[in-house]
């Protein structure tokens, strides 16, 4: 049951995504410019996303574990680091060089020809050398902790 | 000033419900963060008992579009950067998702619902680079 629920949830999401026209970079990069002709879009994406997404994390902080079973897993980590902020700064200029971040690349990857292609195979090289600096450079016991 | 030919206000708000349906959804029934970037890296550092339920929130994802097919005709959608700049950009975004912990869905949309103080950080950090990057590349340098 909990996987046919990933996969309706990345199914409902994909379909959010195209809908808000999220999937269109040329959609991102107008919002992103701000000195240019402005597409607002994106905050009307953002605003609806968080409306319901408040009031799902509400409810769910009153439960210790999921509608179809284990602990439901929030976020515990806290610190803002240079890794938080240096990682997101990174992302954003990835994200503004060619309007895609990794949900629209993916929900753009079955019918959109070569170039979300191109994109997710850099983008899972990026995420590839971040897994190979992470074990050469942290020891295992920090690694699982 | 705003683009009024391109702005889609009741589109976007609809979409926009319908992925916070979605990340709703998948807290409260499998009591999971509907982070993409932190989903996808999750699969290249396997683990036993942890790999299923990403593979298939991926596929819906991926399949999206094709059921979107059968209802209507896809959105036309713009690419304006080449190879070279869709390979710089996905290694950027591969590299810094990872580090940050998140990108627009884990940080932007489920991390400011959870009104998480580090997510705003890490938001606030992606919007603003990605305005300077998007000031450079179009006004600055072409």
């Amino acid at each position: 049951m909990q996987l046919l629920m990933a996969l309706l949830a990345g199914l409902v999401f994909g379909l959010g995504l195209i809908v808000s026209g999220m999937t269109d970079p040329s959609k991102v990069t107008g919002f992103l410019d701000l000195a240019g002709a402005w597409d607002p879009s994106l905050a009307f994406v953002m605003g609806g996303a968080i409306g319901v997404g408040l009031i799902a994390f509400r409810f769910a902080r009153t439960r210790s574990h999921a509608i179809f079973g284990g602990p439901m897993q929030i976020p515990a980590a806290r610190q803002i680091d240079r890794r938080l902020i240096f990682g997101a700064l990174t992302f954003g200029v990835g994200w503004g060089l060619a309007g895609y971040c990794p949900g629209p690349a993916l929900a753009s990857l079955a019918t959109g020809g070569s170039k979300p292609l191109i994109f997710t195979v850099a983008m899972l090289a990026g995420m590839a050398a971040f897994e190979i600096h992470e074990r050469l450079f942290k020891s295992p016991a920090k690694k699982n902790a | 000033m705003i683009d009024w030919t391109h702005f889609t206000p009741w589109t976007s708000l609809a979409g926009g419900l319908l992925i916070g349906t979605a990340a709703a959804m998948f807290l409260l029934l499998n009591g999971k963060i509907a982070g993409i970037s932190g989903i996808l890296g999750g699969l290249l550092r396997p683990t036993a008992g942890d790999t299923g339920w990403r593979v298939a929130f991926v596929l819906g994802l991926v399949a999206a579009p094709l059921l979107y097919q059968l209802a209507a005709p896809l959105p036309v959608v713009q690419i304006d950067a080449g190879t070279t700049l869709l390979v710089v950009a996905g290694l950027l975004v591969g590299l810094g998702t990872r580090y940050g912990s998140g990108c627009t869905s884990g940080h932007g949309v489920c991390g400011l619902s959870r009104l998480s103080p580090r997510s705003m950080v890490a938001t606030a950090a992606f919007m603003a680079s990605g305005f300077v990057t998007v000031f450079v590349v179009r006004h600055l340098i072409n």
